[in-house]
């Protein structure tokens, strides 16, 4: 089995608002109103322009790095990149002003066959939101190569953004983006991961910080036998926008996607999006597929929209479905562990980091998975006594 | 010893249809050293007079009291009620997700002690109570309740009784639904708990098979939200040989007409 992905997608064309034809043209993406499908949910106002002409020349940002022995991670003109190498085209307006206006590919490579337990790590932190930026960030994980990558971003930013990850026959890479921005951060990014033959990608999605984070995640693959893990866990507090678009495509046969997000809302005007998208194509017999979306509301005010969405193009499939859940506190999970001593906030303590800890615990990252119980515990201790 | 009493209780739930009365008068006294067997049929209101000791937020108390030494209960919270020495065996263990048995027995244990308990002890501890209710140790690195068998779920709540150690226990149909096997487990561990003495246990049971095992001293006949009849051993004795039918065809409550629907 040889097709590239090129040849499945000339193999059939699908008409489906999931599979939107891409452009590199800014011209060729009007400027969105609000109304199209892919933008009805998101709070144009406060997108600082990055979906209109806000120029995209800001450089108030600094980019700390530890990388793995044997992973390079260096940024790179434009014109010595492998930019586009995942096969990826804006399908979006801002996706596109985000590669017309990157000067620089910011490229972390695994080399063939390097197997390392260390995570590489960048580090991205803004120090002001006036001045929009763009960036780049390609992720390449050689032939059966095994690595953990980490981005975080922190700080102040009006932040346009492309990620590009490519994984060769073979590679596993767990890639973690960790959205620790400050509140009046903006940061639109779309992702697209290309999946070798027998590859595996895990890339977990953490968001907790910004005033508004569009995260559009697409991944598709070249082969038989890949493998796609989306994790997400988010949590909103009051005024923020959280908003997570998720697109696998099964371009292959003998494929498998899982997609498990997890968020937790408190206070007012707390807003979470998350769509799911899976489009199983003609080609893509034998494939196994589940997204999955739970959402906490915690308190009054806050509000989750939970989209999942299937669309099967063969009959020849091993498994795919899909959930949503929307809910408050459980009254008889606060009941039980009530009635056995415990006190109500801690009752309500345990209950949030139980939802979480069945996404938290497939990482498979020792050190984040702490991290997160206690970014979790951080933001609980704000707010979940006074939850009632 | 310490008293549990229970005095003209009346408890409504809230339906489509308006509030609706489920206990109409209950009036028990219970207590440590004894063990009060309640038997009644489906529907007739032990999990809601259960669930009212306990403080469960969907029953309404209407009328009456419930007092532990003295102490009014209804006032309290649920943990409260919990902390001052009551424990509730559930019909229907909740499934926690995420939290581990080890976690939530640590934190409960914590909770009622005013104190963690001693890590070295308390992990032995932990371990034997599973093990004395033939659960693998496994099971303490599992989420609460979570994909355990129904029989599962009735030892994990007897396992919690023996740590806790609470001077009331109400165990709500806890022989519903076991094997021969797991009864005898779980009655070895309720009459462990008792052994001890100065405990008071409240037996809801539905069938006298469990009465086998652990002996009364006094058992309650519960019909339509009341106790209809109230003896010694020999009156189970009597259920078993007859049936409820006695006090059902008697009665003309709304409750004990939920029972046919509701069995
Ligand atoms: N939440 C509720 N809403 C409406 N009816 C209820 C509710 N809870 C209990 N009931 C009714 O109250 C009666 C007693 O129920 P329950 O206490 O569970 O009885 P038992 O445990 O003896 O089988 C039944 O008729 C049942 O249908
Ligand atoms: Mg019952």
């Amino acid at each position: 089995m040889s097709t590239t992905i090129a040849d499945a997608l000339e193999l059939e064309h699908v008409e489906s608002h999931l599979h939107p034809e891409g452009s590199f043209e800014v011209d060729d993406h009007p400027v969105p109103t609000g109304l199209e499908e892919i933008w009805r949910f998101t709070p144009l106002k406060r997108l600082r322009g990055l979906h209109q002409d806000a120029p995209l020349d800001g450089a108030a940002f600094t980019v700390d790095v530890e990388a793995a022995d044997g992973v390079t991670a260096v940024s790179v003109p434009v014109a010595d990149s492998a930019r586009g190498a995942s096969g990826y085209v804006p399908v979006d307006r801002v996706s596109a002003r985000a590669w017309q206006a990157a000067t620089s590919v910011f490229e972390i490579t695994v080399p063939k066959d390097l197997v390392t337990e260390t995570p590489t790590v960048v580090r991205l932190t803004g120090s002001g939101v006036e001045h929009a930026a763009a960036g780049h960030l390609l992720v390449r994980a050689g032939a059966f190569s095994h690595a953990v990558v980490v981005v975080e971003y922190a700080g102040s930013a009006t932040w346009a953004e492309n990620i590009e990850v490519v994984l060769d026959d073979g590679a596993q890479l767990t890639l973690v983006t960790v959205q620790d921005w400050a509140d009046d951060a903006v940061h639109v990014v779309s992702q697209h991961s290309r999946v070798g033959r027998d590859a595996s990608l895990k890339h977990v999605a953490v968001t907790l910080g910004g005033d508004v984070v569009r995260a559009s995640t697409s991944a598709d693959y070249v082969g038989t036998g890949g493998s796609v893990d989306l994790l997400g866990v988010y949590f909103a507090d009051a005024g923020q926008h959280l908003e997570h678009r998720l697109f696998v495509d099964h371009t292959a046969p003998k494929t498998r996607s899982n997609v498990e997000y997890k968020g937790a809302l408190q206070g007012q005007d707390a807003h979470t999006v998350w769509i799911g998208n899976v489009l199983i194509r003609k080609v893509a017999e034998g494939i196994d597929t589940f997204e999955q979306n739970d959402n906490l509301v915690l308190t009054d005010g806050a509000k989750a929209d939970s989209v999942p969405n299937l669309e099967i193009e063969t009959g020849e499939i091993d498994g795919a479905g899909h959930a949503s859940t929307t809910g408050r506190f459980d009254d008889q999970h606060l009941f039980y562990l009530q009635s056995r001593g415990i006190e109500e906030e801690e009752a309500r303590r345990l209950v949030v980091h139980g939802f979480f800890n069945d996404v938290i615990r497939r990482i498979g990252v020792p050190a984040l998975q702490e991290r997160l119980v206690e970014a979790i515990e951080d933001e609980l201790a704000e707010h979940v006594g006074r939850i009632g | 010893m310490t008293t549990l009493d229970i005095k003209d209780l009346h408890v409504s739930v809230a339906t489509e249809d308006g509030d609706k009365e489920i206990l109409r008068g209950v009036d028990l006294t219970v207590n440590t050293g004894e063990v009060h067997a309640i038997m009644g049929p489906n529907g007739s209101g032990k999990s809601t007079l259960a669930y009212s000791i306990a403080g469960h937020p969907k029953y309404t108390i209407t009328k009456g009291s419930v007092t532990l030494d003295g102490q009014d209960i209804l006032s309290m919270t649920v943990d409260e009620r919990a902390r001052a020495g009551l424990f509730l065996a559930m019909q229907y263990p909740v499934e926690v997700p995420g939290v581990s048995v080890a976690n939530f027995l640590r934190t409960a244990k914590t909770a009622i002690d005013g104190e963690a308990p001693k890590l070295r002890t308390w992990v032995k501890d932990v371990n034997s109570a599973l093990e004395r209710m033939t659960l693998d140790p496994s099971f303490a690195q599992r989420s609460v309740n979570e994909g355990f068998s129904g029989g599962e779920k009735k030892r994990h709540e007897i396992a919690q009784l023996e740590l806790l150690n609470p001077k009331f226990a109400v165990l709500d149909e806890t022989d519903s639904g076991l094997d021969i096997d797991a009864l005898r487990v779980v009655s070895d561990g309720v009459n462990r708990y008792t052994a001890q003495g100065d405990r008071g246990v409240l037996l809801i049971t539905h069938y006298t098979r469990i009465l086998q095992y652990i002996k009364p001293d006094f058992v309650h006949v519960f019909v339509a939200g009341r106790v209809a009849e109230q003896g010694g051993r020999e009156l189970a004795d009597q259920l078993e040989a007859e049936g409820y039918d006695k006090y059902t065809r008697r009665s003309d409550a709304p409750a004990g007409a939920g029972a046919a629907a509701q069995a």
